[in-house]
C-alpha cells in the first residue's frame, strides 16, 4: 500500500469512496446518481419482485465470482467485491435476499469498464448475497451466502 | 512429583482393583519415561507444536470429551471419535498411557496413575529433549496461549508471554490473544517478542480499511540447509466469537486464496516444506488442506483435539496435506520429523507426545521463572472456597459437571429463571476429594469480559440464540463453524438434532418443568456478552460467593440434551 494514497483515502474516508472517486475524476456526479434512478425497484419488499422488475428471473449463471466473507463479523458493514468476467458486462447489481429491501446498488458500466466492484453492504440475517450482471442484452448472476451470527461462545 | 511413590503404589493398587487394566508393568518397574519419550530423530526438518495451552503454566487435570459429535461428512470422521471408538481407530491399547491421555476412559483413576498433565517446567524438559536431538528444529504456539488462568489475566498475559520466550517458542499464530485488545497485542509483539526472535504471523489479519496484512503472514527459516516455510492462519471468527471492539480495526476470516498465494509466494522463494500454523479448528483445517496446493502439514488447534497421528488430505492436485490438531491445556507436544530429499518431502514420522509431570523432571530455570510470576497471586490462588466430591470438568459438546456448577451459580446469584454459560472448550478439571480453589475455578472464567447479565427473554429468543449457537457447531460446512461447543444451559432441558439445519435443531423446551412459551418472557442470567459497554458483576465474584456458601459440591446434576438421530455416532459414549 502505497503510504500517500493510503493517507489521501484516509482524509477522505468519511466521505466515501464514491466521493473520492469523483474527487478524482473517475466518475461524474451524473454517472454515479443516474437519472434513471428506479425508485420502485430499490423500494422493492421481496426478492421476486426486485428479480422480476430488472428483469433478472430467469438469469443464466455466468462467470461472476461473489466475494464475501462466510460469516459476517459485522452485519452492518459486509464486505462484497463481485467481479464479471462476461464479455460486454454493462452492469452489476447487488441483491441481499432477506433484506427488507433486497435491492442494495446498481453499477453501470460503460466503455468497456472492467466487470469489478467492492463495496459495503448492511445485512440483518444470514441469507444469499446475490450478483445480478447484465451483459449483451442478457442477465446472468451468481450468489454466496453470508451467515451472520450473533456471536459468542467460541472455543 | 507431586505423589509419592507410597501413594503411587497405592492408587494403582486401587485402580487394579477396580478393574483397570494399566499398562503396570512398565508403571512400576518405573522405566515409562525413558521408554516413553524415546524418539529418535528421523529426516532433516523438524517442528515441534504445542497449542491451546490456555495459560496452565502448572500442571492440571484435564478430561477429553466424550461427546465430540461429527455431523455431515465429518460423522465417525477424525476428529469426531471418542473413548474406545478413537482407541481402536488408532489401534492403541486401553490401559496404557496414550490410552489415559487421548481418551476419557476411566479418566479419575487412570490419571491418577500417569499424573496431571501439562505445565511449563515440564514442557520444557521435553521440548528440550526433542531439540537435542533434532538441531535446529522450531517450536510453534498455536495460539490460546495467553488467556486461561487467572495470572495470565492479572498480568494481562506477561506471564505467558515470558514463559513462552524462555520455553524457546519460534513462532505463534494468535486467537484468545486478541482478548487483549489490540494494542496489547502489538505491544507484545514490536517488544517482548522482537526483542527475542519470536515470530507473529497470521496471513489472515488485514485492516478493514485497506485490506494490508497486519501481522507477517508467514516466516521463512532455514533447517540444515533447507528452505522450510511457517504461515500462520489465526483463528478466522475472532471478532465473532469474542469480541468486536477488541480487535475493532482488523479483519479476519479464512481466507483459502489468499493462503494459496503466500504459498505460491514462499514456494517461489525458495521453500521446500511449507506449513501452516493453523488456529483454524481441525474440521476446517480438514477442508482447507483440500482446497489449498502446497501445504506439507497444517499444525492445527482451536478444538482441542489431541489427535494420535495426521490425517494425510488430498489437495486440488493431488498433493497430500498432513493435518494435525494438539489438544490443550500444555497436555501435548507434537513432534514432526520430514524427511526432505531433493527438494521433495519423501517421508514423515510424527507422535502427539502427552507431557506427563510425574514421569518429565522440571525444568530448573522455567520452575523459577513460574515461581516468581506467581509468588504475588499465591496467597489468593490457594483460597478453598469449596470442597468437591465429583469429577468437575467442561469438555464436550454439551454441558459439563463445571457448567452446571457455573449455570446453578448464576440461577442463584442473579434470581433467574434459567443461564446460559458459554460453550468454550478450555477448563481444566477437578478429582473428586480435591478443593476448589479460587485458581481452578478461574481457570473456567479467566477472561477480559468477565460481566454476569440478567436478561427477559422471550421463549422465541431463547430458541433463536440456541439455534445459532448449535449451527455454529454443527453447520454441515465446516467453514461455518465456529469451532466451541454447545451453549451450556441451565433450567433448560431440550432436545436436539445436530444433523437438522438452523432452525430445527432445538426442540422439545422446558424451563421449570413447563413447555415454553415463545411469547412470554424468561428471566435468563449469562456471561461473557460480546457487546460492547456491558455492566454486571464478574463471574468469579459470582460463583465465588456460591461455592463459600455451599462449602461442598457434590451430586452435580450433569444435563444432557435428547440427542436426536446420532444413533451409532462414534462421536458419543453415553
Amino acid at each position: 500500500m502505497n503510504i500517500l494514497r493510503r493517507n489521501v483515502l484516509k482524509g477522505a474516508g468519511a466521505a466515501g469512496a464514491v466521493s473520492v472517486a469523483m474527487a478524482a475524476g473517475l466518475l461524474k456526479p451524473g454517472m454515479a446518481f443516474a437519472a434513471d434512478w428506479n425508485k420502485a425497484v430499490f423500494e422493492s419488499k421481496d426478492l421476486g419482485s426486485v428479480m422480476g422488475a430488472v428483469g433478472g428471473a430467469g438469469a443464466a449463471a455466468g462467470d461472476i465470482s461473489v466475494k464475501a466473507p462466510d460469516i459476517a463479523e459485522n452485519g452492518a458493514v459486509v464486505p462484497v467485491e463481485i467481479t464479471s468476467n462476461i464479455a460486454g458486462t454493462e452492469s452489476i447489481i447487488i441483491i441481499g435476499e432477506k433484506n427488507t429491501q433486497p435491492m442494495l446498488a446498481e453499477f453501470n458500466l460503460s466503455n468497456g469498464a472492467q466487470g469489478f466492484i467492492s463495496t459495503r453492504i448492511k445485512m440483518g440475517a444470514t441469507s444469499n448475497v446475490r450478483a445480478l450482471v447484465k451483459a449483451g442484452g442478457k442477465m446472468y448472476t451468481a450468489a454466496k451466502e453470508v451467515k451472520v451470527t450473533i456471536g459468542g461462545c467460541g472455543g | 512429583m507431586s505423589m509419592s511413590r507410597r501413594e503411587f503404589l497405592q492408587v494403582l493398587a486401587a485402580a487394579a482393583a477396580s478393574g483397570l487394566v494399566l499398562d503396570s508393568k512398565s508403571v512400576l518397574a518405573g522405566n515409562l519415561p525413558a521408554h516413553f519419550y524415546d524418539m529418535p530423530a528421523s529426516g532433516n526438518v523438524s517442528f515441534l507444536h504445542f497449542t491451546d495451552c490456555h495459560a496452565q503454566l502448572m500442571p492440571v487435570w484435564f478430561r477429553e470429551p466424550n461427546v465430540n459429535l461429527g455431523v455431515g461428512s465429518s460423522n465417525g470422521k477424525v476428529p469426531h471419535l471418542v473413548g474406545d471408538k478413537f482407541l481402536k481407530h488408532y489401534g492403541i491399547k486401553p490401559g496404557t498411557a496414550d490410552a489415559a491421555a487421548f481418551t476419557y476412559i476411566d479418566f479419575d483413576t487412570a490419571s491418577k496413575a500417569y499424573g496431571r498433565v501439562g505445565g511449563f517446567a515440564h514442557l520444557k524438559t521435553l521440548v528440550d529433549k526433542m531439540r537435542a536431538s533434532r538441531p535446529g528444529a522450531l517450536l510453534l504456539d498455536g495460539g490460546d496461549t495467553w488467556q486461561g488462568s487467572a495470572t495470565s489475566l492479572w498480568t494481562k498475559a506477561q506471564d505467558m508471554v515470558d514463559a513462552c520466550i524462555q520455553l524457546g517458542v519460534d513462532v505463534m499464530t494468535p486467537h484468545w490473544e486478541a482478548t487483549f485488545g489490540a494494542d496489547r497485542m502489538m505491544e507484545v509483539v514490536q517488544n517482548d517478542f522482537a526483542k527475542n526472535g519470536v515470530e507473529f504471523v497470521a496471513q489472515n489479519i488485514i485492516t478493514n480499511e485497506f485490506g494490508d496484512q497486519v501481522f507477517k503472514p508467514y516466516v521463512m527459516k532455514q533447517m540444515n540447509g533447507i528452505q522450510v516455510a511457517i504461515i500462520g492462519q489465526a483463528f478466522p471468527y475472532t471478532p465473532i466469537a469474542n469480541p468486536r471492539y477488541m480487535v475493532p480495526d482488523w479483519s479476519f476470516g479464512i481466507r483459502d486464496e489468499s493462503m494459496q498465494g503466500f504459498v505460491d509466494e514462499a514456494r517461489a522463494k525458495g521453500a521446500k516444506v511449507v506449513v501452516v500454523l493453523s488456529h483454524n479448528g481441525m474440521d476446517v483445517d480438514l477442508k482447507m488442506a483440500s482446497r489449498v496446493n502446497g501445504i506439507d502439514a497444517i499444525f492445527g488447534g482451536h478444538t482441542h483435539d489431541g489427535i494420535y497421528q495426521p490425517v494425510p488430505v488430498k489437495g486440488p492436485d493431488g498433493g497430500t496435506c498432513l493435518v494435525t490438531n494438539a489438544g490443550s491445556n500444555g497436555k501435548f507436544l507434537g513432534v514432526m520429523d520430514f524427511d526432505v530429499k531433493n527438494d521433495k518431502v519423501v517421508g514423515w514420522k510424527y507422535r502427539l507426545l502427552p507431557v506427563f509431570s510425574n514421569f518429565l523432571a522440571a525444568d530448573p530455570k522455567m520452575e523459577a521463572l513460574i515461581k516468581k510470576i506467581r509468588a504475588p497471586y499465591e496467597a489468593k490462588l490457594s483460597e478453598v472456597l469449596a470442597v468437591n466430591e465429583d469429577t468437575l470438568y467442561r469438555r464436550g459438546n454439551f454441558n459439563g459437571t463445571w457448567d452446571e456448577v457455573i449455570c446453578q451459580a448464576l440461577i442463584e446469584g442473579k434470581g433467574a429463571d434459567a443461564a446460559f454459560s458459554p460453550g468454550v472448550r478450555w477448563g481444566t478439571s477437578i478429582m473428586p476429594g480435591e478443593p476448589i480453589t479460587y485458581e481452578r475455578m478461574m481457570d473456567q472464567m479467566a477472561i477480559t469480559y468477565p460481566q454476569t447479565t440478567l436478561n427477559s427473554f422471550t421463549g422465541a429468543q431463547i430458541k433463536d440464540i440456541m439455534e445459532d449457537v448449535c449451527d455454529n457447531l454443527f453447520n454441515a460446512d465446516p467453514y461455518y463453524q465456529q469451532g466451541g461447543d454447545m451453549v451450556r444451559t441451565g433450567g433448560i432441558q431440550y432436545s436436539v438434532r445436530p444433523g437438522a439445519t438452523i432452525g430445527n435443531r432445538i426442540g422439545d423446551m422446558m424451563i421449570k418443568g413447563k413447555p415454553v412459551d415463545p411469547n412470554k418472557k424468561y428471566k435468563m442470567a449469562g456471561w461473557a456478552s460480546v457487546t460492547e459497554g456491558v455492566q454486571g458483576t464478574p463471574i468469579w465474584d459470582v460463583v465465588a460467593d456460591y461455592l463459600r456458601d455451599k462449602k461442598v459440591i457434590k451430586n452435580v446434576k450433569l444435563y444432557q440434551p435428547k440427542i436426536i438421530g446420532m444413533e451409532g455416532n462414534p462421536g458419543i459414549a453415553l
